[in-house]
């Protein structure tokens, strides 16, 4: 569809980065967008009733390529996110190899290139191997392009390493993501630490592990000026915690997922695998206190921490499965269910937080908007009335983890487009037909 | 009093919808007591010179262990033997599962050769309801994890109701490690779904950390409960515990929270003394204390036999009234 022009009519155009939230005709012409307005030109596409909204952007998602192809590859793992709404996704660096060098990095980017289905921007590691204890050579990766660095799974535990990376991370201005978990207090855990851990025999991850860890990386980021990133909040004293460090001017950006904004350690009796994740589910209150922290902008983004494994893996004790969950395709409808319609969130904070600040927070030139002349047409539209039952089968994902598996969800991704392009058209995802000389993803 | 009604199929009382046996918490005051009046009869039976009934002829009973238990396979197996039912252990140590064979795979190789009940010991919590999920045979939950060991909790139910004549208001201490332990939390909710008190004695680091939510007495000092209550159950205490800096050595514990002589004789006259073994002579109870004669801690063995006789029947002996 791209070299292409046509018009998105009369669609519900909810782009926060221009602050619009009107009806009104949006031209694509080619790789980009033409007008916002009530000018038409080209092929008419009716969008009465659709919300238009920049592309969906997640800073938090694992595509296990290189190593990990059992479970997700770079291609499946970004029509995954097409079909979610995504046009930005940005990939952890625990593959194997790890992401801790620029070659794994380009190869990355070579792969969603070819695949062409959603712009990815990695995520490098922090130290060598993910092993805590040298500094990777961030220079390098910031020269291909990585912005955001994270040892994500393995928590920086030495405060020296962390300290310094903060500190030589600063060189770019870039951003240390820390998977806060102290891990003195987590040996051996397998869910969260209360009265259903005490009732099912399951060693206990106690939410002071996380605590003291987000704790430690704000005093010693506010120390050096530098910025950092909390990933995956998942507590009530956290929220609170990064509350009080952004009015003390500390350079943090946070994000929460789907699953901590809904779902609660309840699940877990069930002995389902599928709902064992880390940070593990918490309780109520915790659920409440994320969502507040997203609704007054505490926490700046949904992230899904998008975690394929194969069945094999998940279909074993509770306590030999590896922790972990899909999100990409759920993502937007359980915002949606979950926050919008409740009231927590107006659907323009949520698509603010499902692609604008996430977006601005990393600097992803022609994501989250705005929807606006000369802009790259990164775009999703989506029906919020639409209401739907997520099943694991019909995924795009390899794999089929989604603890959401049976819930009826209200939202549904119509289309979305890569710059102009359809990488889904009616909710299937489309293939490129060609190689159609896609930008950098990064 | 005979119990020749055991040669017989249950009737299906209260536990005839009883398809799987995975925990206490499901079990209500009729069942248990169903399962306890059914030992009994069998317990009786243990006396007479010809110990077996020919009423699960024709049956297949796995035992499954993933982990080592001598003692908790053996009563099982006895127990199935008694019943004339065919019995067969797979052990975890050299089988397909030492070749990493999962526990799924095991779960339809074993339903795939039609077992109608499995004993499954498992050192994973959670592992006998997930096996719910991929079989049709009855499972039946012979100690999984931290989790749950339901039939410890039953022969312990009716050895105190053998000593005492009754559970109803009784009031039991259990003392120990109750965080580490699936003895504990089945019994301590086989006990107030019979209405017995219960308190846990032990250090902070291995009690519950929600333990307000159990409807229990708590403390962290053994000796005032001592005059008070009727049962002493001691928990065993593992040497990693200490490791693990949950406490500082096992002699303090032992000073802290075991039973000597000292508070042997702050009981009250009647209370008994039961622990689930295998016993630490010195750490949990000193030896005079375990071969003291208010100690029960044999008398448990023993009817561990008869009790998981009679969830086997109610479990398994009903189906053939059904077909037939």
């Amino acid at each position: 569809m791209s070299d292409s022009v046509f018009t998105f009519t009369g669609a519900r155009v909810v782009d926060p980065a221009s602050g619009r939230d009107q009806a009104a005709n949006v031209v694509v012409d080619g790789d980009r967008i033409a007008s916002v307005g009530r000018a038409s030109r080209g092929l008419a596409i009716p969008a009465e009733g659709l919300v238009l909204a920049p592309g969906l952007v997640d800073l938090h998602v694992h595509l296990r390529e290189p190593g990990g192809e059992d479970a997700e590859t770079v291609e499946s793992g970004t029509t995954a996110a097409a079909a979610g709404g995504y046009t930005a996704v940005c990939p952890m660096a625990n593959t194997q190899p790890v992401a801790d060098h620029a070659g794994v990095i380009e190869q990355v980017l070579r792969l969603a290139r070819e695949a062409a289905m959603c712009d990815v921007f990695p995520v490098g590691a922090v130290t060598r191997g993910l092993a805590g204890e040298e500094l990777a050579e961030l220079g390098a990766m910031a020269a291909v392009g990585v912005r955001c660095f994270s040892d994500d799974g393995h928590p920086v535990q030495s405060a020296r390493v962390m300290r310094r990376a903060l500190a030589y991370a600063r060189t770019w201005d870039a951003i240390v993501c820390n998977h806060a978990e102290e891990r003195t207090l987590t040996g051996g855990a397998q869910m969260h630490e209360g009265a259903q851990s005490d009732l099912l025999g399951l060693t206990g991850w106690p939410r002071e592990a996380e605590e003291s860890m987000v704790a430690r990386d704000l005093i010693l980021a506010r120390g050096l000026g530098a910025r950092l990133h909390v990933p995956h909040v998942s507590t009530a004293e956290t929220v609170a915690l990064i509350r009080a460090a952004k009015a003390d001017r500390i350079r943090v950006t946070a994000e929460a997922t789907p699953h901590h904004f809904t779902l609660t350690d309840d699940e877990v009796s069930t002995y389902d695998p599928v709902y064992k994740v880390n940070p593990p589910l918490r309780l109520k209150t915790d659920v409440e206190a994320v969502r507040e922290g997203l609704a007054d902008g505490t926490i700046d983004a949904i992230a899904t921490d998008h975690a394929p494994h194969p069945p094999e893996e998940k279909e074993r004790e509770w306590a030999a499965a590896p922790c972990g969950m899909l999100g990409l395709e759920t993502a937007l409808a359980v915002t949606i269910t979950e926050l919008v319609r409740p009231g927590v969130l107006t659907l323009s904070e949520a698509v603010a937080a499902l692609s604008t600040k996430p977006a601005r927070s990393r600097d992803m030139v022609g994501h989250g908007g705005p929807i606006a002349a000369g802009t790259p047409a990164n775009l999703v539209l989506f029906d919020p009335e639409q209401r739907w039952t997520v099943t694991a089968r019909s995924s795009h994902s390899r794999s089929r983890n989604t603890p959401f598996a049976g819930r009826q969800l209200w939202g549904r991704v119509r289309h979305t487009l890569l710059r102009g392009r359809f990488t889904v058209r009616d909710g299937e995802p489309l293939r490129p037909a060609h190689e159609d000389g896609m930008g950098d993803g990064a | 009093m005979t119990h020749d009604h055991i040669l017989d199929p249950p009737a299906g009382g209260r536990t005839g919808g009883l398809s799987h046996l995975l925990d206490m918490q499901t079990l209500d005051r009729g069942s248990i007591t169903e399962i306890l009046d059914t030992a009994r009869a069998f317990h009786e039976l243990a006396a007479r010179p010809i110990k077996k009934v020919p009423t699960l002829r024709g049956r297949t009973v796995c035992n499954l262990f993933f982990e080592d238990s001598t003692r908790t396979r053996v009563s099982f197996e006895i127990a199935a033997k008694r019943l004339s039912a065919d019995v067969l252990n797979f052990s975890a140590k050299g089988s397909s599962v030492s070749k990493g064979e999962s526990l799924k795979d095991t779960a339809l190789t074993l339903q795939a050769m039609g077992v109608d009940a499995i004993v499954v010991r498992h050192h994973a919590s959670g592992a006998p309801l997930q096996l719910t999920r991929w079989v049709d045979a009855k499972v039946l939950n012979a100690g999984d994890g931290g989790h749950q060991h339901p039939t410890q909790a039953l022969l312990d139910l009716f050895t105190i109701r053998e000593h005492f004549g009754r559970l109803d208001g009784l009031h039991v201490a259990v003392v120990g490690d109750v965080l580490h332990s699936r003895v504990a939390r089945s019994l301590v909710q086989g006990l107030a779904t019979m209405s017995a008190g219960v308190t846990l004695v032990g250090p902070p680091t291995l009690l519950p950390l929600a333990a307000d939510r159990w409807d229990v007495d708590v403390t962290h000092d053994l000796d005032p409960v001592l005059g008070k209550v009727d049962v002493v159950y001691l928990l065993r205490v593992q040497r990693e515990r200490m490791h693990e800096q949950f406490i500082p050595s096992i002699r303090e514990y032992g000073r802290l929270w075991g039973m000597d002589r000292r508070r042997l004789g702050q009981l009250a006259e009647h209370a008994a003394i039961m622990h689930p073994g295998p016993m630490n002579r010195g750490i949990e109870l000193t030896a005079d204390v375990a071969d003291a004669p208010n100690a029960l801690i044999t008398q448990q063995v023993a009817n561990g036999v008869a009790v998981r006789m009679s969830c086997l029947y109610l479990m398994l002996g009903g189906e053939t009234a059904d077909r037939g």
